[in-house]
């Protein structure tokens, strides 16, 4: 690297220059290990997509490992039960940092056509969930594209520092079951309706101590 | 209770440390999440050393209430979940389902439609031996046999999507028919699998069947006696494995078996290797029924006649003859549909897996009052601690690999 | 329509001898028999002695509301002949409360896991099952549903787990 007279940088033909939040994303999108968390149907067409013909390892995620601690993204394929959810729970918190988790299938993102009793209607209820799937299942070309897709957003949203995971308001949009919150902790600055409302509940209340 | 060698005597041990013996067991957990269970089975092991002195198996870890849905969709709509029960070969379930409804019903198919589903259920068997024999290579190291069966299912499920649009979930026949008839193209497809299939076949069995370490790991292992197949209510291939000649398709012959010539495979051994060597037979069988059948599929219709109400009529019919309209609509309405007689009746297939029969309840419209399945997955998952008492804990992959266990059938 | 096997004949035949007048019925050559819970037991042992050796399925209906039905549940026991090659239904009829029955564990081991399936869908108790706990269902469940007063959604009990977001994960 040269420096010349008017400060414009020089670069030989083998040096490039780039973010390192750019850098550590490039590594991780191409390096996918994949957990399958396979339970049903899908899990077979899971398979399929890393067997012979459709063969996953063209995309750089082939490296099905089946420890948790071992992997970044977790394949939930086929139905999750009411037995098999805190088993779910457990496996995705025993993951590291970076995660990712791609749910295959209509089973595993709404129920699908089993909507009984028995059957958690989307994981997306209880854990976070990245991409989905569509399809029953899907063909295995289905899961490759989500598989470059999901490529494609860690590249984009990720950071050295992990930034991306714990922007709270992100994420709260994916959670089913929403916290109630206490009428008087609602930020009412800008809804003078609201504001009315509060202040009758707060003289309801009385004073506080 | 002690089975390791008397050099080493865990029970008297124990007692001069005033322990139990009961103390050096070690309890190992496996499952419900582990790629050799294949699916979503957990076994509690309890373990001497390296030996198995008891296994503890549970399910449920799928359990989806297929039986209660199969209460609240008409004859129809059930198939597609039937897809999803025994998911490495789905078309066999969509035929024991209707095949089921149809002893109920009272229905005769037309001599096509049993050529027609002879042939894929045929179809199915050779996918689903495919996979469970390359799943018993796969966990005990041979990872190229595993490739090759994969391949050949691919082949398989590309005659099943140019069948009927769909490669792996099928949902197939209907009522007193199926959905879409052969075309020439299918006919075509199975042609070339039968005249490459058998090649890979056997390039599987030389990889396979005399293989020292897959020889070693299977043989002797897992023996189950033909008094306890029976006693323990095994079918299908793992009851033939140890000898019980049962076997549906000759024994009550439904659908075209009656008229086509094949062999019943059967071993006397009883252990993994042998139930490994029957499904590989059974496959080379199913190629010469499916060879019999395509060079003698009957012409005429696929369907049962619109006179029956069962199927419903072609565009051609509905358009053209008045017959093919009122049965177009009455099959269409909500309250219309079969006439279904207030009784209850069991049928079953020879599934690759084992017989595979639905115990049906009617009450009088086209939704089954109780639709009871009977898989063989979970008499022969039963069967587990059973074979595996005594045997390492290495032998627990190749036992597990060769009951072909699948989830989804266990738990329904 | 005459019985489509004499020999399944004989054994209706021996069986009625023993235990009274049996309700018995054919449909599309099916022969099915009726007994009362406390003879099954016996019944079944001395059909196993007679070449029906092979217990393919116990399963149970909820009656509940089946047309003219008499009983709230219905087990049925499907049993076939591996030499002949016939079949035979038995049936039994419980009513609530406490529905029990006595286990068949002691003649096929194939029954085990049958009976607890029945026990944990149904709540069809079986007296003298060496371990009679809930197969599918997870431990802690308390509704039994396949009973047809069990909706099919269930009652909530499938949304009834802690969540789990990218914050505390």
């Amino acid at each position: 690297m040269a420096v010349n007279g008017s400060s414009k940088l020089e670069l030989p033909e083998n040096v490039f220059v780039s973010k390192l939040d750019e850098l550590a994303s490039w590594c991780r999108k191409n390096s996918l290990w994949p957990m399958p968390f396979a339970t049903a149907c899908c899990g077979i067409e899971l398979m399929a997509t890393g067997a012979s013909k459709h063969d996953l390892a063209r995309f750089g995620a082939e490296v099905f490992r089946f420890s948790p601690r071992q992997c970044d993204l977790m394949i939930v394929a086929g139905r999750v039960v009411m037995k098999m959810l805190p088993v779910l729970q457990r496996i995705w918190q025993q993951m590291h940092e970076p995660k990712w988790c791609i749910s295959m299938g209509a089973c595993a993102s709404t129920g699908g056509v089993f909507d009984t009793y028995a059957v958690v209607q989307g994981i997306d209820r209880f854990i976070p969930v990245d991409m989905y799937v569509p399809g029953c299942p899907p063909r295995p070309e289905q899961l490759i594209q989500a598989i470059i897709d999901l490529q494609d957003k860690i590249q984009r949203e990720g950071t050295i520092t992990g930034r991306e995971f714990d922007t709270a308001g992100r994420q709260a949009r994916k959670r089913a079951l929403v916290e109630i919150t206490s009428p008087l902790s609602i930020d009412a600055s800008r809804n003078p309706v609201l504001q009315r409302e509060l202040a009758a509940a707060a003289e309801a209340i009385g004073p506080r101590t | 209770m002690s089975i390791a060698p008397a050099e080493y005597d865990v029970t008297n041990r124990a007692s001069e440390e005033g322990a139990r013996s009961e103390d050096y067991l070690w309890t190992l957990n496996f499952g419900p999440q582990h790629p050799a269970t294949h699916t979503t089975l957990r076994l509690v092991l309890k373990l001497e050393g390296e030996r198995v002195v008891d296994a503890m198996p549970e399910m449920g870890y799928l359990h989806s209430g297929f039986e209660k849905i199969g209460e609240h969709l008409t004859f129809n709509q059930y198939v597609t979940v039937t897809d999803r029960m025994n998911y490495i070969s789905p078309i066999a379930n969509n035929v024991a389902w209707h095949h089921a409804v149809e002893a109920l019903l009272g229905i005769d198919l037309t001599p096509r439609c049993r050529y027609v589903r002879t042939i894929v259920a045929e179809l199915a068997r050779i996918s689903d031996h495919l996979l469970s024999n390359g799943a018993v290579g796969l966990d005990t190291g041979a990872f190229t046999f595993f490739l090759y069966a994969f391949y050949q299912r691919e082949v398989i499920y590309d005659i099943f999507e140019t069948l009927c649009g769909a490669r792996f979930t099928n949902s197939y026949t209907r009522v007193g028919g199926v959905s879409q008839d052969f075309t020439p193209l299918v006919i075509e497809k199975i042609r070339a699998f039968l005249k490459t299939f058998p090649k890979t076949l056997d390039d599987m069995e030389r990889l396979l069947t005399r293989n020292r370490i897959f020889v070693d790991r299977t043989k002797g292992v897992g023996v189950l006696t033909k008094e306890e197949a029976i006693n323990r209510s095994a079918t299908g291939p793992v009851a033939r494995a140890s000898g019980v000649t049962r076997d549906l398709r000759k024994d009550e012959p439904y659908l075209a078996y009656a008229d086509l010539d094949f062999k019943v495979a059967c071993a006397s051994a009883g252990d993994c290797y042998a139930r490994y060597l029957v499904r590989m037979q059974e496959m080379r069988e199913s190629l010469k029924i499916v060879a019999q059948a395509l060079e003698n599929l009957p012409s005429g219709p696929v369907n049962v006649g619109i006179d029956q109400r069962m199927a419903l009529p072609t565009k051609q019919q509905v358009y053209s003859s008045i017959e093919g309209t009122i049965s177009h609509f009455e099959l269409s309405m909500a309250n219309r549909g079969f006439e279904v007689p207030f009784e209850e009746s069991y049928a079953a297939i020879e599934a690759p897996n084992g017989e595979l029969g639905f115990y049906i309840v009617g009450d009088g419209d086209d939704t089954a009052y109780r639709a009871r399945c009977r898989p063989p997955s979970v008499l022969h998952f039963a069967l587990f601690p059973f074979l595996i008492r005594g045997h390492t804990l290495s032998d627990v992959v190749a036992v597990l690999g060769s009951l072909n266990i699948i989830a989804a059938e266990l738990d329904r | 329509m005459p019985h489509p096997c004499p020999a399944v004949d004989d054994v209706v035949a021996e069986l009625v001898a023993r235990f009274g007048p049996l309700e018995t019925s054919v449909f599309r050559g099916q022969t099915r028999v009726e007994l009362r819970p406390a003879d099954t037991s016996d019944a079944l042992r001395l059909l196993k002695d007679r070449g029906f050796d092979l217990l393919v399925d116990v399963t149970c209906v909820d009656y509940l509301e089946y047309k003219g039905a008499k009983h709230r549940y219905g087990l049925v026991y499907l049993l076939a002949n591996t030499v002949t090659n016939q079949r035979l239904t038995v049936r039994a009829y419980l009513d609530d409360p406490d529905p029990s029955i006595r286990s068949v564990v002691p003649l096929w081991e194939g029954a085990n896991w049958l009976e607890r399936e029945v026990w944990d869908l149904f709540g069809i108790r079986f007296e003298g099952h060496p371990d009679l706990r809930r197969l599918v269902m997870p431990e802690e469940f308390t509704a039994h549903p396949l009973r047809k007063d069990y909706p099919l959604q269930g009652r909530g009990e499938r949304h009834n787990f802690p969540v789990i977001t990218r914050d505390h994960s």
